[in-house]
């Protein structure tokens, strides 16, 4: 069912969700994507460049954000501007727990032609992993 | 030694044409654990007026990040990819990537800022169709850290 535009309203919550991240997603993420930077499977290099532990690729986690807006649309095809800034890493120990990333969004503005841009908040261990994180979606 | 300003404006030749694969944007939603039926049956997305699966709005990046290497490994630019972490990212969609796309990313400098110490270098990726049409812009912000601060997240 499409979100219409005449449903929503500035401060419309979308559903929020957690998303896990262990070192196996973090492989299987680089695999599919090509990013292989060994800060993002490699605990000693990771170490050795001053991180406190391997991190989550950036790109992952702005997909994972990204599921709360496509989620709530059900077209991929409604967003039509979707941008974040890279804040803080979200750092994936090796405990077989892993980390996890808490998404939530908000309807911040209602724009012409039925499109309305949406807010988004990331945190991973109570810190904020992307800043201006903001997607422009066309509703139905 | 921070980056030439002089480089800001120029552009790479487009990259050989990168043909989306259905079973690569099968993966590609795997590795995000994300479900939407439209990643992966062609029946799904064409319910959603797509001629077949569209690929994530992230997808994008695994196309413009290998043509943004045209930038990182420019001998004459000279950046220093040890020391660089992805800063922003944004995307501007006509349309969402799909199977059987032959895409091309043509790739330029839009920015090189100098913010205390450390090079910010705003790299934009246009990616356009076999067709020459536009499907989606990436622009990535790239920070190279000063190399006395190595270390810093």
């Amino acid at each position: 069912m499409a979100v219409r535009f005449d449903e929503v309203q500035v401060g419309t919550e979308l559903p929020a969700r957690s998303f896990p991240v262990t070192r196996a997603t973090l492989v299987q993420y680089a695999g599919a994507s090509g990013d292989f930077n060994p800060i993002h499977w490699n605990e000693k290099f990771a170490l050795e460049v001053g991180l406190p532990d391997v991190i989550a690729h950036g790109m992952f986690t702005m997909a994972e954000a990204a599921r709360v807006v496509t989620d709530w649309v059900g077209d991929p095809a409604a967003v039509v501007e979707y941008g974040v800034r890279f804040t803080k890493p979200v750092v994936v120990p090796n405990d077989g727990a892993g980390a996890t990333i808490e998404v939530t969004a908000k309807v911040a503005a209602l724009l012409e032609d039925n499109r309305v841009r949406v807010d988004l908040t990331a945190t991973s261990a109570g810190q904020k992993v992307l800043g201006m994180a903001r997607a422009v979606v066309r509703l139905a | 030694m921070p980056l030439d300003p002089s480089f800001i404006g120029r552009t790479y030749p487009p990259t050989e044409p990168y043909e989306v694969g259905r079973e690569k944007i099968r993966e590609f939603a795997a590795a995000i654990g994300d479900a939407n039926p439209a990643y992966t049956d062609a029946e799904a997305a064409k319910a959603l007026g797509h001629p077949d699966v569209v690929a994530p709005p992230t997808f994008p990046f695994t196309l413009s990040f290998r043509a943004a290497a045209q930038v990182v490994n420019d001998p004459e630019l000279g950046l220093d990819y040890s020391r660089v972490v992805h800063g922003d990212q944004k995307f501007a969609y006509t349309r969402p990537v799909r199977a059987g796309d032959r895409l091309s990313v043509t790739v330029s400098i839009d920015a090189i800022k100098s913010l205390a110490g450390n090079d910010v270098l705003t790299v934009r990726g246009e990616v356009d169709d076999a067709g020459g049409e536009h499907v989606v812009t990436s622009i990535m912000t790239l920070v190279a850290r000063a190399a006395d601060e190595a270390g810093e997240e």
